[in-house]
């Protein structure tokens, strides 16, 4: 059983900061077909298209009828405990840190057994599980198993949460507060135990309707951050920067433009320096120091997550500027996980259709409500996700572009 | 005129007997700029990035670059920068007659005005009254609306409500004839435009823009100790970044006041 898990204490000023450390890291290639299902929560194991059974560890034939045709699909995430290991002792460095450790042999209900890391609530051998795949602090995908029904402090359990990036008791920081996904995102980070949000406001002299309902929610603190200026970015960071666990980047910059358009390459301008380069004064003053904050206590830093069009992976040419210009924060956000996966820092990267605001108001349904952004968020936050696609476009254009990119790009045009 | 006239100011700055007063705000990157709506074209704030800081990037020198738009904290506004003076010669920063870049300033108190109604408005009668008791405008000499403005920041020095910016400025009539009546050679604010917050409602829009720059004259805004110079009297130093083809630029402005007691 787990106990909840209560706020951590301060720390002691004279101890030293503990260092991140991480799992074995090692995968093979074929084994990615599993960090890909795990990084959008799915479970999804090797399959024969010859005799349709499920095949683990990834191999490149089937073990059954030496066909090469393995694919990854999606399996069945029931199975059955058949031993159980508590490990007390290690000369694993990441996991001495964590002893005692539970893993168990589980006979998958598809039919191969695996090894996996055990909630705390399941039972002992014979126990019935569900199973997910998980990206653990390495980003590498590893088994999980949970107890098939809800057990009390389920989220609490802390290895699910060494697996996770649960806002629970953490420190969050949304870098735009003038956007419409502050709110939601505030309200469902203070649902969700999040112990302070800091929301970051640009300008603070030009009106900012938001302000008295973001007040009004348990632990936000309105902050001066203005992405477009590395002072003001710089200067956040030295007041605040310790005490980030959770970075949400909402900041953005639509503004439609033809690419003919006199001025169109100011507008480009404009929008890069909003997104791109604001991320990338971002990641420079809170990197680092999320980054040697991963193994800081129970609650250490964890989680940045970056808010981006689903249109940066194929552009759409009716928001051509702001599609480049997230294709832009994609591949600097691979970049940043990169950086922070040494700190056990998890980037996940929630790409959304056109939301529906001020400046997508001619864009025909259907539309994301900001609050569906932030509930996908707080899901992703809960499971430890790394890709996220929140609402109809972004999933239609995630399954198409898995299909045919090509596809996608000629469509967009049309 | 006597001899050695500049050997005296000279002598007038080093005794204190002129006193060197600075009208310009720092720039900042906080410092509010003109908001249009968002649609259109926005003025670039004011932005600093360092290039070294006796580092990697240079061991022994600390610079930066800047990025700003033309009108951006205490700054300038050329004939050029209306689409009334689009057609006069020498209407660019970078053309401006040196000798308009020294002139002398009428300074009209309004603070307590501003301080009771942030849409205050300077009307002729005003200036009508305010000539009484001082002396009629000098042709070629620059008016500057006092507010105390400048006193306020952040939010309540750019006033947008949802209607927009409610600040203090000239209304139409007072523009026209401060140029034709008058001659002024400009015309300044504490503000962050020489206009009155709502003077895209006016008839002209924008009036202060439109007669000024459409006779040649010139602007000049977000200025400071204002509070600091005598109803008339002060000599100012107004001399933009010479931008080829400019429309204006932020810019160090100075008055030289001769202290009362020496007069
Ligand atoms: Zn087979």
């Amino acid at each position: 059983m787990t106990g909840p898990f209560l706020k951590p204490k301060r720390k002691n000023p004279l101890a030293r900061t503990t260092q991140p450390l991480l799992p074995p890291q090692a995968r093979s290639r074929k084994a990615h077909g599993l960090t890909l299902a795990a990084s959008v929560g799915r479970f999804m194991l090797q399959c024969c298209g010859e005799c349709g059974r499920y095949t683990y560890p990834s191999r490149e034939a089937c073990p059954n009828c030496l066909s090469s045709d393995l694919t990854f699909k999606n399996a069945p995430t029931g199975g059955s405990l058949l031993s159980e290991t508590r490990i007390e002792v290690t000369s694993d460095p990441y996991f001495r840190e964590h002893m005692p450790w539970r893993t168990g042999l589980v006979q998958l209900d598809c039919g191969p057994i695996a090894i996996v890391h055990l909630h705390g609530g399941c039972g002992g051998p014979g126990s019935r599980l569900k199973l997910s795949l998980q990206l653990d602090r390495a980003g590498q995908a590893v088994f999980f198993a949970k107890p098939v029904s809800e057990t009390p402090h389920m989220e609490d359990d802390p290895q699910w949460r060494e697996m996770t990036a649960d806002p629970k008791h953490r420190r969050v920081l949304i870098t735009d507060g003038r956007s419409p996904l502050a709110l939601p995102l505030a309200r469902a980070l203070g649902k969700a135990g999040a112990s302070k949000i800091f929301i970051g406001v640009t300008d603070r002299w030009k009106p900012f309707g938001q302000q008295a309902s973001l007040e009004a929610i348990e632990g936000v603190e309105i902050v001066d951050l203005d992405p477009t200026s590395e002072h003001s970015v710089q200067e956040l960071a030295m007041d605040i920067g310790v005490k980030v666990e959770i970075l949400i980047n909402t900041a953005d910059h639509v503004r439609p433009a033809h690419l003919f358009d006199v001025g169109a390459a100011k507008i480009a301008r404009e929008a890069i320096d909003h997104t791109v380069v604001g991320l990338m004064r971002l990641a420079q003053a809170f990197g680092p120091v999320m980054r040697s904050r991963g193994a800081d206590g129970a609650a250490g830093a964890v989680a940045w997550v970056n808010v981006l069009s689903v249109h940066g992976l194929s552009n759409a040419p009716q928001f051509g500027v702001h599609s480049a210009a997230h294709a832009a924060c994609l591949s600097l956000s691979q970049w940043l996980r990169t950086e922070l996966r040494p700190g056990g820092i998890r980037v996940i990267n929630a790409f959304t259709g056109p939301l529906d605001t001020e400046w997508f108001q001619t864009v025909p349904p259907p539309k994301v409500a900001p609050k569906a952004v932030a509930d996908a968020v707080l899901d992703g936050l809960k499971r430890g996700l790394e890709d996220i696609y929140v609402g109809d476009v972004a999933k239609d254009i995630e399954a198409r572009l898995y299909d045919n990119p090509k596809a996608v790009e000629r469509e967009a045009g049309q | 005129m006597s001899g050695d006239i500049l050997g005296k100011f000279a002598g007038a700055l080093a005794s204190g007997a002129v006193r060197v007063v600075d009208l310009t705000h720092t720039l900042s990157p906080d410092f509010p700029v003109i908001v249009m709506p968002p649609e259109l074209g926005q003025s670039a704030p004011f932005r600093m990035e360092r290039i070294s800081r006796y580092d990697g990037g240079g061991p022994a020198w600390y610079w930066n670059n800047l990025s700003f738009g033309e009108h951006t904290g205490t700054h300038f506004d050329a004939p050029i920068h209306w689409y009334t003076g689009r057609d006069l010669p020498l209407n660019s920063v970078d053309t401006l007659p040196p000798a308009d870049m020294i002139a002398p300033a009428c300074v009209i108190d309004c603070s307590a005005a501003a301080a009771e109604d942030a849409d205050f408005l300077l009307t002729v009668a005003d200036v009508v009254k305010w000539e009484e008791q001082h002396a009629r405008i000098p042709a070629r000499s620059w008016v500057f609306l006092r507010t105390d403005w400048s006193k306020k920041s952040g939010a309540a020095y750019a006033n947008l409500q949802a209607d927009g910016a409610h600040t203090p400025g000239p209304d139409a009539e007072v523009m026209r004839w401060l140029v034709a009546e008058r001659g002024i050679i400009g015309f300044g604010t504490e503000t962050i435009g020489t206009d009155a917050g709502q003077a895209g409602h006016f008839s002209p829009p924008y009036p202060a823009h439109h007669y000024l720059h459409g006779a040649g004259r010139y602007g000049l805004q977000c200025l400071t100790n204002l509070d600091q110079l005598p109803p008339t009297g002060a000599m100012v130093v107004a001399a933009p970044l010479k931008i080829q083809n400019g429309s204006g630029s932020p810019l160090r402005v100075l008055a030289l006041v001769q202290e009362r007691s020496t007069r």
